[in-house]
């Protein structure tokens, strides 16, 4: 039976080309619409961890002054202070932590080999490798007892890898940073968290840090910092900020894998803001936050305003092709009243019409859907030459692919039903007496 | 124009009818509020900036290593930097407005003791020359004097130390944030507070200068410190001539730098314009894919009206022949469609017009978006008038042209 109705949807449609050909258009524009912006907000609203995420926390802590506290609606700060970051390292309360900031210094040739340049860096505590699932192509990561050595010693990314040292097992060779000499412990292999969740300062999206290093060596080299830099009271900065200024600059992540340690640990981050504030140093009362990853990157709004902006206009798009398509459609059935009458008066039952006009329907949806697709690869290479931070992740995955057939399967069996029904309506005797 | 038969037959097509009539609505909504967006990205593009926008050239550098003596240095390039051929005039400067890279902000109080901020402000510094190198045009008191400059490096000592005495004194606003401070009342001489009680006097006031980034808390409200920056500090040089001359002047000054310390990183090299264009870039582009989503959709509907016009005329035919045959011209039959198509479009625009509030609140609510103006509504119904009458016309013509004698054929 499909068959035969395949069949005469394919006649009707070639029965009328140009309403066709416009009804296809329509669905084909609707889908690659909204297909290339649902992709775009698909690829930056994902997660930058998967399986991982879960378990990673952001703990938020709040040492300024009173100014500006309003109980309750304050948040506590992004970043950590020097001190507090310290203090919630050492204590060690959680199953893996590292405390970390970003960076930048001038990379030197050993020899003239090339012009010296900048890097994006990265200072942390050894817990940031085991705790992100780096992987590691060459070497290994740097420990706690280099960490507390304060000793020389980088990771680095395998594009850093291949244009500084031609590629290879670069460790063990030496990378000069700012004039000093670092010896290379590993080589990290294809890592790119999106969104770089773990320091929002900076970019965030398509972050690429081609050094990691203790941060106890780079506070020691006095190395520069790159993000933000929040103070109050009289604080302030310059390019490095000083460990005992009221400014938070650092972040500082924590692995916890199981809701008790998620509770006991927002427990230690209470008492420990309480004894701060009994010692002096803290002057609000406790305000602490401990989101997970997923939690940071909504609580950061960190998906553009403009990226959701242009999916809501996209559907608002394909909301109108959707019902120029029902209003084609609907004329189309119903100029065919008189066959459908021919087809009641001979046996078929309504049931029977109204699956033939569905199968109608669904083939101007396949095709549509085809031509949407088409249409969502070509938005997609628009978007990847937009000037955005993100532009370059714009690529369409096997599920979004899926997406986008079942969008336009679904969005014109949608559009063919109120038309088929309308039509199924009709009365045999009528139509055929009046023809 | 006899509008009841044109209402009675659309009676008969009345599903028909209203999906138009929806499928005009919701395009108007759309529309209305695309072309409000893009009328607020461009209002945003297009804001002043206080500054001699096309005269300014922006030279970043790195330091490979420690530097030795950075302050010494950046009187050496900016020495170096003013003996060029087509150079103005040269400073040192921590921030531009409208451009990425670092800033400086302070929350600004009127009073020591008030727990809430008045305002978050934009912190300009460099040093002496810096005002008129940029081209920021004071409207009252003084710049600073060279006796008033601090070294950064030493101000930030100070307020580490809370030694207030190793600060600044004075300060200059602009008049956008001087008649926000103090609305009607002189700006000279009254004081400004930051951090913990830390005094400054305003002795100047600037016409305009547009602060760096974070321009919802703000646009103007930018003020100027006298603060000596290196280039260490992460500061720029900023190089003022003449339009035509930017691209040599800005090649010059970088090959004299390096011929000056050869230790060194260009990080940025830019015309000021250029920074301000890739500031601008992502709402150029959003712009640009709001008129393309306002041209696919009144094509779609466009297209919409013609097909299913097509469809009328075809179903009709037979009645139009009649209609002929009776005695109607042309002429009358051409209306007949207009006019209806007109009935249809103004009960989709009306309808749109209450969507497109609708659309507008919503966007308020999530965007932080002013209210729509009233004058898209009339200019939206003007559009969409036009282009139904437009799509209208050829099936209305082919409608036209029916022959009365099909009044007397039986298919």
């Amino acid at each position: 039976m499909f068959g035969y109705y395949l069949d005469l949807a394919l006649r009707s449609l070639r029965r009328n080309k140009a309403l066709t050909a416009l009804m296809v258009l329509a669905i084909a524009l609707g889908i690659g619409a909204s297909m290339t912006t649902l992709t775009v907000l698909h690829v930056l609203s994902g997660d930058p961890l998967p399986g991982r995420s879960g378990s990673l926390y952001y703990p938020q802590l709040d040492p300024r002054d009173g100014h500006g506290y309003l109980p309750g609606k304050t948040e506590p700060m992004d970043q950590m202070a020097w001190i507090d970051g310290m203090n919630l390292l050492q204590a060690k309360r959680a199953d893996r932590q590292a405390l970390m900031t970003g960076g930048d210094a001038a990379i030197q040739p050993e020899n003239g080999a090339f012009d010296p340049f900048y890097e994006d860096m990265r200072f942390t505590t050894a817990g940031f490798f085991p705790m992100f699932g780096v992987p590691f192509e060459y070497g290994h990561a740097w420990g706690e007892a280099e960490d507390d050595a304060h000793a020389r010693v980088v990771v680095i990314s395998s594009q850093l890898n291949d244009k500084v040292f031609g590629g290879g097992d670069s460790t063990g060779k030496t990378l000069r940073l700012d004039g000093s000499a670092f010896r290379v412990v590993g080589v990290i292999g294809d890592w790119h968290p999106n969104p770089n969740f773990y320091d929002l300062n900076r970019k965030n999206y398509n972050e690429n840090e081609g050094v990691f290093l203790p941060l106890s060596t780079s506070q020691d080299l006095g190395m520069a910092h790159d993000g933000s830099v929040d103070c109050w009271g009289n604080g302030g900065s310059g390019q490095a900020p000083d460990h005992d200024s009221p400014c938070a600059w650092l972040q500082f992540w924590v692995q916890l894998d199981s809701p008790a340690k998620v509770a006991g640990y927002k427990e230690f981050l209470l008492h420990y803001a309480e004894q701060q504030k009994a010692l002096g140093r803290f002057q609000r009362p406790p305000n602490v936050r401990l989101r997970n990853v997923m939690q940071w990157l909504a609580y950061q709004q960190v998906v553009p305003d403009d990226v959701r902006l242009q999916a809501g206009l996209a559907f608002g798009f394909l909301l109108v092709c959707l019902v120029n398509t029902v209003g084609l459609m609907l004329a189309k059935f119903l100029r065919h009243a008189g066959e459908l009458g021919v087809r009641r008066a001979l046996g078929a039952s309504r049931r029977a019409l109204f699956a033939q006009l569905l199968v109608e329907s669904g083939v101007v949806g396949l095709v549509g859907g085809a031509g949407g697709l088409l249409l969502a690869l070509a938005g997609l290479w628009l978007v990847r030459r937009q000037p955005a931070e993100y532009a370059s992740l714009a690529h369409l995955d096997p599920m979004m692919l899926l997406a986008t057939f079942l969008l336009a399967l679904g969005a014109s069996l949608l559009a063919g039903l109120l038309p088929a029904w309308r039509a199924c309506q009709v009365t045999p005797a009528l139509q055929l007496k009046s023809n | 124009m006899e509008l009841r038969p044109i209402l009675s037959t659309l009676r008969r097509h009345k599903t028909t009818a209203w999906l138009l009539i929806l499928e005009i609505a919701l395009t108007c909504a759309i529309v209305c509020n695309a072309v409000f967006l893009i009328g607020q990205r461009l209002q945003r593009m297009d804001l002043p900036s206080g500054i001699a926008e096309h005269e300014l050239v922006q030279i970043q550098l790195g330091h490979v290593g420690k530097n030795v003596d950075a302050k010494a240095q950046t009187e050496a390039d900016l020495a170096a930097l003013r003996q060029i051929a087509g150079v103005r005039q040269v400073a040192v400067a921590n921030q531009l407005p409208f451009s990425f890279g670092s800033d400086s902000n302070g929350s600004l109080m009127l009073d020591p003791r008030q727990q809430q901020k008045t305002a978050q402000v934009a912190e300009f510094m460099g040093g002496p020359g810096l005002l008129p190198t940029l081209g920021a045009q004071l409207v009252a008191g003084r710049d600073f004097q060279p006796g008033e400059y601090v070294d950064f490096d030493a101000a930030v000592q100070a307020l580490h130390d809370g030694d207030a005495r190793g600060l600044p004194q004075e300060i200059i606003l602009t008049r956008g944030l001087a008649k926000r401070l103090w609305p009607g009342q002189d700006a000279l001489g009254k004081t400004v507070y930051f951090g913990n009680n830390l005094p400054f006097r305003v002795i100047g006031v600037v016409a305009s200068l547009a602060r760096p980034k974070q321009l919802e808390q703000g646009v103007q409200y930018s003020t100027v410190l006298p603060i000596s920056m290196t280039a260490a500090d992460g500061s720029s040089y900023i190089l003022r001539t003449s339009p035509q001359e930017r691209g040599a002047v800005l090649k010059a000054a970088v090959a004299k730098l390096k011929q000056l310390d050869p230790n060194r990183v260009v990080l940025v090299k830019r015309t000021y314009d250029a920074a301000r264009r890739e500031y601008f870039a992502d709402d150029r582009a959003m712009a640009g894919i709001l008129v393309g989503v306002i041209v696919a959709l009144l094509t779609v509907t466009a297209l919409g009206i013609v097909g299913l016009a097509s469809f009328w005329v075809g179903q009709r035919r037979r009645t139009i022949g009649v209609r002929r045959a009776l005695g109607a011209t042309r002429g009358d039959i051409l209306r007949y469609f207009q006019t209806e198509n007109f009935l249809l479009a103004s009960f989709g625009i009306a309808l749109g017009m209450v969507l497109a509030y609708g659309l507008n609140l919503f966007l308020m609510l999530h965007y932080e978006l002013p209210r729509l103006p009233g004058i898209y509504l009339p200019v939206g119904a003007l559009v969409l008038w036009g282009i139904g009458q437009l799509a209208v016309l050829g099936p209305a013509l082919r409608a036209s042209n029916v022959p009365p004698v099909v009044a007397t054929r039986s298919v």
